[in-house]
This record gives C-alpha cells, structure tokens and sequence, in this order.
C-alpha cells in the first residue's frame, strides 16, 4: 500500500470514536438524502413510465368533465393517429379508504394494445376481454392483497354508485421496473351499460381518450390535428403527450417536492457543517505534525492531500454505508407506503448522487482546514508542541 | 581556522519579529562561520536568539536581512519550494519533543523523509532499518511512538534525521525532555555521529553539561554573538 494511503487511513481512524460518530452522522445524513430524491423520483415515476408514442386527451375546461364517446370514431380518423382507447377514473373502495389503489375503467382490447408494457399472457389477455366483469392487475398490487386468478375483487363505487364485483382474470407484470404495477382494469363497458340503466344522461361519455401514435416527434402536430376537430364543439379537447399529462398531476403537489427536495439538501449541508468542524478539530490537534512534515520538507500540498485524503475516505466509507442502508430502507418505506407509490425504487442516480454528495462533502469539510494547515508557519506549528 | 570554505557561512544575520506596529529585534548583526564536521553547541539564556538563530539556519524561518549560506547556498534568497526541497536534502532535525507522526512505526517514522527521495519503498525500508539499527532500535522497528520511552522516541528522531545522509543535523533541546541519564544517552550518541560520521551538528541547549559534549560553544545574548568560548578543540 503507498505510504501516504497507509498515513491517511491511520490518521482517519486515529480517533475511533469521533471518526465512527463522524460515519454515523454522514450515514443518516446521506441515507435521508437517498431516501427523500427517492420519493421526490416516485412521484414522477408516472411521468418516467410514459410512452412518447401515446397521446393522453381530455376536457379543455377540466379532467373532470367528460368527453363524448362519438369523438372515438372521429379520433380514429385524424392523422397520424394509428390506436384509440379510452378510460374511466373510477375511484372505488376496496374494504376501506386505507386500501387506495388506481382503478380505471377501459375499452380492454384497445388499451392493452396500447400498453404493450403490461406484461400478460395472452391466455389471460384473452379471459380479460371475453368476460365483462373480468378485470386485470398489476403484480404489485396482487401481492400486496394476495388475489388470484379467479378471485372476486368487490368494489365500492364512489363515482359510480354501488357495490361493483371483478373476477381477476390476469395479472401483468411490467416490462421494466418503472412500469406501473398498482393499478387495476376492468371493462368500460359493464360501467357504461349500467350507467346508461341507471342514469341515462351520464352514459357514453368516457375520461380520457389515450391515442396511440406512429412517430414521437409528431406528437405536437398530432394533438394540434385532434383539439382543431373539435375547436368550438361543446367539449372541446385538450391533447398532450402522456409525460405532459402525468406531469400535470405532478405539478399540483410541486410546492411539497420542491420543499422535500430542498429538505434532501439542508441535510448534507448540515452533514458538511458537522464534518468541517471535526476536519478543523482534527487538524488543530496535528498542527504540530504538519509542521514537523514542513519542516523536514514536505510541502503544502503534502499536507493537503492527507487532510483532503482522510476527510474524503471518512466521506467516501459513509457514503458507501449510506448507500448500502438505503436500499433496504427504501424496501420498508415501499412496504408500508403501499400503493401509494406505484414505483419506489432507489435508482442509479441517486445512489450516484449521494457517493457525490459523499465526496463534496468530504472536500467541502476539508477545504478551509487543509488550506490553513498547508500555510502555517513551521516555527509557529513546532512551538505548538513545545 | 580551517582554510576549507566553512559549510555554513552566516553574514550579518538579523531577524525581528513584528508585534502590531513594532519591530521588536531577536538577533542583531550575527555574523558565524561553522565548519563541516563540527558540532557546536548554541547557549544562552532564554530569549537570546539561539533557537531563532537555530531555525534560520535550519531553513524553518526567514531572516530580517544578512545572509546565511549553507554548502554554497544562500537560503535566504531560495523561494518556499526551493527552500523546502533543499531541507529535505541537506537538513537533518532533532526537536526537543521528538515529534514523530504517533500513528507510524519507528520504522515508518524513520522511513518518512525518503519519500521525498527517488528511493523504492524496498530501499526506503532498507535505508530505515539501517539508520535504526546505527541508533540501535533494531529491535523496536515495528514499535509505535507511545510503545517507546522518552529516550527510544529521541533515538527514532535522530534515524529519522539521519537517514536521508543530510550534511547538516539540527538539534533544539534534544536532551531537554529526558532524564539525566538517557540524556547522556542521546548526547552520547550525537558525538559519536560527529566523530565518527562527520556529521555536522549544531545544538541548542540550556544544560552546560550537554553544550560541553559540543567541540564548539557560541553563546547569544539578547541577540548578540559572544566570542567562541574555548576549551573545545577544532575539528
């Protein structure tokens, strides 16, 4: 091992316990840091997930307003436009309100086609489509209530009054890790023709319709094609890409993650603090050793590389800590958010982020002591000791 | 006096130290020739000047004005680098509290200066254990500071500047933190470097028992050189 690698990891671990507070405190700070970037990534998980070759349109005036299934054929016409399905917000009650997870209601066919990420077998695919009280489910949420296939799924409607009951007929998984696997499927049609039954005025009219598209870079001049059909209509559309839609969702709660975001930040700033003064500390009590290394004729940069060099590797081994800990972390937060958070997972980039935060703040904390040491006055520094 | 050129050659050396808006004078107007192969001993009473001039000469501190010219150069003129490297070269230190890195072995203590050197670490190591084993530490190689007695730890700090072979070895109170009899010791061990390795030592000390082990005594006093006292013969 070189010698100044053997000086630098002997002064880190010189006092055990300072440096091993030190490594506690760089661990919490760095894992919090890890865990917040992960759910500020969770809630744009869904902006992630979307498919640049899917258009998402709805009500020009609000999501909340329906749009009328006739514009369905007109859709399929405009060009540039290859797929066209649509989907209901349902909002239903499993047992209880704690149980929350996306149900939509959808034309099953056409949707699935247009979300060739929801993994299904095409046995299941089949079943889904050929039973109308059939439904389908992402893996995750299958687990989290343990169903299987063929089990009844009842549903309290809040939108769409009523007790609704589901025979699963698949579970998807998804092809990547950030598809959504929390949500749950069923026929827009059962809906509709009970609604239409029920409530005669309310039924054919459909949320959102989902556009499949050839070729992403035409997405703008598509959406401008569909929301010209059906300019000065009654309900006229808003179309955007579907990254645009789910950020719209995203945007609403902007201020909370830009405030979680910015928590993220004051914690490794304080972690930088904390270890700037342990730097300085350790620094003050060796100055007699940096001015014993002068004086035999070591220069300052000498001396900077062993307060850098120490401070870094005290930085580096808490962040390698700190990433190990958030991973399991991450896996408990994701177990007890439930649905919540259709993906929680720690990514690569914030794994990477937080060995950079590691690092910055293991130069950051070393700066101004290193600096100091490496100009000290050697007469000055030997009288220390004396 | 030896007709050779002496190896430190020092020319109306003062140095003052600025407190706020006044100079205040440590040594004024020295003037002092040391011969390679001496060992002088620097006395005086506190406050004299003698580790202040102790430390121009080592290359640890800057002087007011003068010149000191050590084997041919004048250290004043040299830059931080410069006058760094040339310490790493040509100055050996012994300091009175020994000042090893308490985190190295003696071994690693004594091997520190090579770095600075060319040297492999098989050579470095190689030229370690030799300089231990001239202070006779060959059995407490592996051994840390706080493993080592007062005198174990001055004998580390002499391989340690000895081993890069520096022409000059500077002493600041290398007895002053021991007992009389490892004190004697240490000094023993300092006269037999000289005389048997020509080195070239120069001392400061307040015991007049360490100063007589010296061939040569200077005495300062309050910034002042007294003539050389006699009674120690020339080299």
């Amino acid at each position: 091992m070189p010698f100044l690698l053997k000086l630098l990891l002997k002064n880190a671990f010189r006092h055990r316990l300072r440096t091993l507070l030190t490594l506690v405190g760089l661990v919490v700070a760095l894992s919090a840091f890890g865990l917040l970037r992960t759910i500020v990534d969770a809630w744009y998980a869904g902006v992630e997930a979307s498919s640049s070759t899917r258009l998402v349109s709805r009500s020009a005036i609000s999501l909340t307003f329906p749009l009328p299934l006739a514009y369905a054929q007109r859709l399929k016409a405009v060009e540039g436009v290859n797929r066209v399905s649509w989907a209901n917000w349902f909002g239903g009650i499993y047992i209880t309100e704690r149980n929350f997870f996306p149900q939509f209601a959808v034309e099953p066919a056409s949707y699935l086609a247009l979300y060739p990420e929801y993994r299904l077998s095409d046995e299941q695919r089949l079943a889904f489509i050929r039973d109308r009280q059939g439904a389908v489910v992402g893996r995750k949420l299958a687990d989290k209530f343990g169903w299987k296939i063929g089990d009844q799924i009842p549903l309290r409607g809040t939108i769409y009054p009523g007790t609704w009951s589901f025979t699963l007929r698949g579970i998807w998984d998804g092809a990547e890790a950030k598809t959504d696997e929390s949500q749950m499927l069923f026929h827009w049609g059962l809906i509709n023709e009970s609604l239409r039954k029920r409530y005669g005025n309310r039924a054919d009219f459909v949320g959102v319709y989902v556009l499949g598209i050839e070729e992403p870079q035409q997405a703008p001049l598509v959406s401008q094609r569909v929301d010209a059909q059906f300019k000065n209509s009654l309900a006229e559309t808003l179309t955007e890409t579907e990254s645009a839609f789910q950020l719209s969702f995203v945007s609403m709660s902007e201020a909370i993650l830009v405030a979680v975001q910015a928590v993220s930040y004051i914690i490794v700033i304080i972690i930088m603090a904390v270890m700037a003064n342990t730097m300085s500390m350790t620094a003050r009590e060796r100055l007699a050793e940096y001015a014993t290394l002068k004086a035999l004729g070591f220069g300052p940069g000498f001396v900077v590389k062993l307060l850098l060099g120490e401070s870094l590797t005290i930085a580096l081994a808490g962040g390698l800590l700190a990433v190990a800990l958030t991973l399991p972390m991450a896996a408990a937060f994701a177990q007890a958010a439930g649905t919540l958070f259709p993906v929680f997972q720690v990514s690569p980039l914030t794994m990477g982020l937080q060995l950079a935060a590691a690092l910055v703040v293991g130069a950051v904390a070393a700066a101004w002591p290193a600096w100091k040491m490496s100009r000290i006055d050697i007469v000055q520094g030997l009288r220390h000791v004396g | 006096m030896s007709d050779k050129a002496p190896l430190i050659h020092i020319e109306a050396l003062s140095k003052a130290y600025r407190r706020g808006q006044q100079d205040i004078p440590v040594l004024l107007d020295v003037s002092l020739d040391v011969q390679a192969g001496e060992f002088v001993a620097l006395m005086g009473p506190s406050g004299s000047g003698k580790s202040t001039l102790l430390n121009l000469i080592a290359g640890i501190d800057q002087p007011s004005s003068g010149r000191i010219v050590i084997g041919g150069v004048d250290i004043a003129t040299l830059g931080e680098g410069a006058l760094a490297d040339w310490r790493a070269a040509q100055v050996g230190f012994i300091f009175q509290f020994y000042n090893l890195m308490p985190v190295l072995t003696a071994l690693e203590n004594v091997e520190l200066p090579l770095l600075l050197t060319g040297l492999s670490a098989r050579e470095r190591r190689l030229h370690a254990e030799a300089a231990l084993s001239l202070v006779r530490l060959d059995d407490r190689m592996d051994h840390f500071p706080n493993e080592l007695s007062g005198g174990q730890q001055q004998r580390v700090a002499i391989a340690r500047a000895l081993v890069s072979d520096p022409s000059l070895i500077v002493a600041d109170e290398p007895t002053g933190d021991l007992d009389r009899v490892t004190g004697q010791e240490v000094l023993d061990l300092l006269e037999d470097l000289n005389r048997r390795l020509g080195k070239t030592i120069v001392m400061v000390t307040h015991d007049p028992k360490a100063a007589a082990r010296a061939r040569r005594l200077i005495h300062l006093e309050k910034g002042v050189l007294v003539p050389d006292v006699a009674g120690a013969p020339a080299p």
